[in-house]
């Protein structure tokens, strides 16, 4: 069974093709962060308007790779939330096009599952239930999935998401935009235990996640050690502020699985791509007597192959999506 | 020769099937929903008038100007049916196809699309056998900007669109009885009058290169706009 997956949410124009829901053939993203580089941050307009540039020479690149023509689809994958309404449309307008005009099923792929499938690919999923943390620039949540494809949602951030809150602190030292891998460099020539910035919501009782108390305070550091005419540490500042990210994330991430006697930890989404989140969940969780799975770094970040893999086992399932599906801005995981 | 038609460059989404001989199918919605329209339209189209895929043989669309998230979802939607199908594609802009439609007339034509937050996307064609000819580039202007320009063309003008229906008071006020403003069955380009325009095209072999073929926006993306202004504050 082959299945072309087309993602398009946010400012990555990406088309894959995946063969029997696990094996990738073909996995490219037309990436965009020279056009909003300048700006700071993604702008919709912008991120939608490259995508109908991209998207029809990336189908054909797509296929060729696979060495699959049109004629050859079973299903057609697509991103219809979360994400920016006028970005998911271009994707959809596709996707829809292709299954209409070669007879494949088209299967709606909520993203955020798309990143925990990340997980699967190659191997297939591990025997449920799971805690899964995803954690990326726009999100940042604990599910829990006691089977494939249903999924309760633990927490979540409360403000900004841990992606979100690396790009602003990295923007604060200078490191351009996206600052997330910059940051990450940076930091592991520093001190994480330099500066003791406050831990958000780590006592909070529940499963939430919270960034602006700590952006204060990385903010209120940086001014008193300029008021005080000091230089700032960059790398001591960087190795703190992810510590204290890290920190959160790896203990409540464990305390959901290990309160529920849940054994298997998924990480998924672009903010894995951090060595010191992956390292620390790791040995953390090794201790708690956890497996912990993320995937490769090139399927953590936003991609259509994970999309491709979800809607290939929706397919499986006997799922389709009716062509007149809507984009949603703010999909929630099915239950 | 077969020819699908995909516009949707304004609040309507308008989808047809047809060539030389005529249209066979067409579907116009506006409303909500108009963004998720296009396949699903063109799906119930071709089982309608019993098309088969197989036998279409280009397709037309129309790229702009006119409201941005509707127009790609349009300009997505043709451009992938033309990759998947292997056939030429002709991308026309809504106001030639808006002029088109009103070609039977002894005046000049006047094609103008509301762009919101008080601009219009406008042209000025006049009538030739067979068509119209486009007299001047697509222009986006604050609508009075156009009433002034209006004023200056002489002859009676037949003003079409719904940038046109929209402004009707302002310009009329202006032009008085020089002008006459196209009925609401006008207000939006249809996919038929695009198909029939493009129809010729492809069978000239007169089509765009399918990778080439972006919406027509004559507007930067806000962000781009006050980067710009912001930019250029700065370094005066
Ligand atoms: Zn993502």
């Amino acid at each position: 069974m082959l299945t072309l997956g087309i993602e398009t949410s946010c400012d990555d124009t990406a088309v894959a093709v995946v063969l029997d829901g696990f094996t990738v053939r073909s996995n490219l993203i037309a990436a965009q962060e020279h056009l909003h580089e300048r700006f700071g941050g993604v702008v919709p307009e912008v991120a939608a308007r490259a995508h109908v540039e991209a998207l029809n020479p990336l189908l054909e690149q797509a296929l060729t790779e696979a060495g699959a023509g049109f004629g050859d689809l079973d299903t057609v994958a697509c991103t219809v939330g979360p994400g920016l309404v006028g970005a998911l449309l271009v994707g959809m307008a596709a996707a829809k096009t292709v299954a209409l005009a070669t007879g494949a099923t088209f299967v709606g792929v909520n993203h955020l599952e798309g990143h925990i499938w990340a997980n699967f690919l190659a191997h297939g999923p591990p025997e449920p239930p799971y805690v899964c943390l995803v954690v990326s620039g726009g999100h940042t949540m604990l599910v829990y999935m006691p089977e494939v494809h249903r999924h309760e949602l633990l927490g979540q951030t409360l403000d900004d998401a841990a992606g979100e809150a690396f790009d602003k602190v990295a923007r604060l030292l200078g490191l351009g935009f996206p600052g997330g891998p910059a940051l990450d460099a940076l930091a592991r020539e520093g001190d994480p235990a330099a500066v003791a910035f406050p831990r958000p919501m780590a006592d909070s009782g529940d499963l939430d996640f919270s960034m602006s108390g700590l952006k204060t305070a990385v903010l209120r550091y940086v001014k008193r050690e300029q008021a005080a005419g000091r230089a700032i540490a960059a790398a001591d500042l960087a190795a703190s502020f992810q510590e204290a990210i890290v920190d959160v994330q790896v203990t409540k991430t464990i305390r959901a699985a290990t309160e529920r006697g849940i054994e298997t930890v998924l990480m998924g989404g672009g903010v894995v791509a951090n060595s010191r989140l992956r390292e620390r969940m790791l040995t953390d969780g090794e201790a708690a007597g956890l497996r912990v799975l993320y995937p490769p770094l090139a399927l953590c970040t936003d991609n259509a192959a994970m999309i491709a893999c979800v809607g290939a086992a929706r397919a499986l399932r006997g799922e389709a999506t009716p062509l007149d599906i809507g984009a949603d801005p703010n999909l929630r995981l099915a239950m | 020769m077969i020819v699908v038609g995909i516009e949707t460059s304004t609040p309507q989404t308008s989808v047809a099937i047809g060539g030389e001989q005529g249209i066979v199918a067409q579907m116009s919605v506006a409303g909500r929903a108009r963004q998720e329209a296009a396949a699903p339209a063109l799906e119930q189209l071709l089982r309608w008038s019993g098309t088969d895929l197989a036998h279409v043989g280009g397709v037309a669309v129309g790229i702009g100007p006119g409201l941005f998230t509707g127009l790609r979802v349009g300009v997505a939607t043709a451009k992938t049916l033309a990759q998947v199908l292997g056939v030429p594609l002709v991308g026309l802009t809504s106001l030639d196809v808006l002029a088109f439609a009103v070609r039977h007339t002894a005046r000049r034509i006047c094609a103008v699309v509301d762009g919101r937050r008080g601009e219009v996307f406008w042209s000025l064609y006049r009538p030739v056998p067979g068509g119209v000819d486009r007299e001047t580039e697509h222009e986006v202007a604050r609508a009075d900007r156009l009433v002034a320009e209006l004023a200056a063309v002489p002859g009676d003008v037949l003003l079409v669109g719904d940038g046109a229906i929209l402004y009707r008071h302002e310009i009329e006020q202006e032009l008085g009885g020089r002008v006459v403003v196209a009925s609401a069955t006008h207000a939006h380009p249809q996919a038929a009058s695009l198909v029939e325009l493009a129809a010729p095209r492809l069978l000239r072999e007169e089509h765009d290169r399918l990778f080439d073929v972006v919406p027509v926006y004559l507007r930067r993306s806000d962000a781009e706009i006050a980067w710009d202004q912001r930019t250029r504050g700065a370094s005066t």
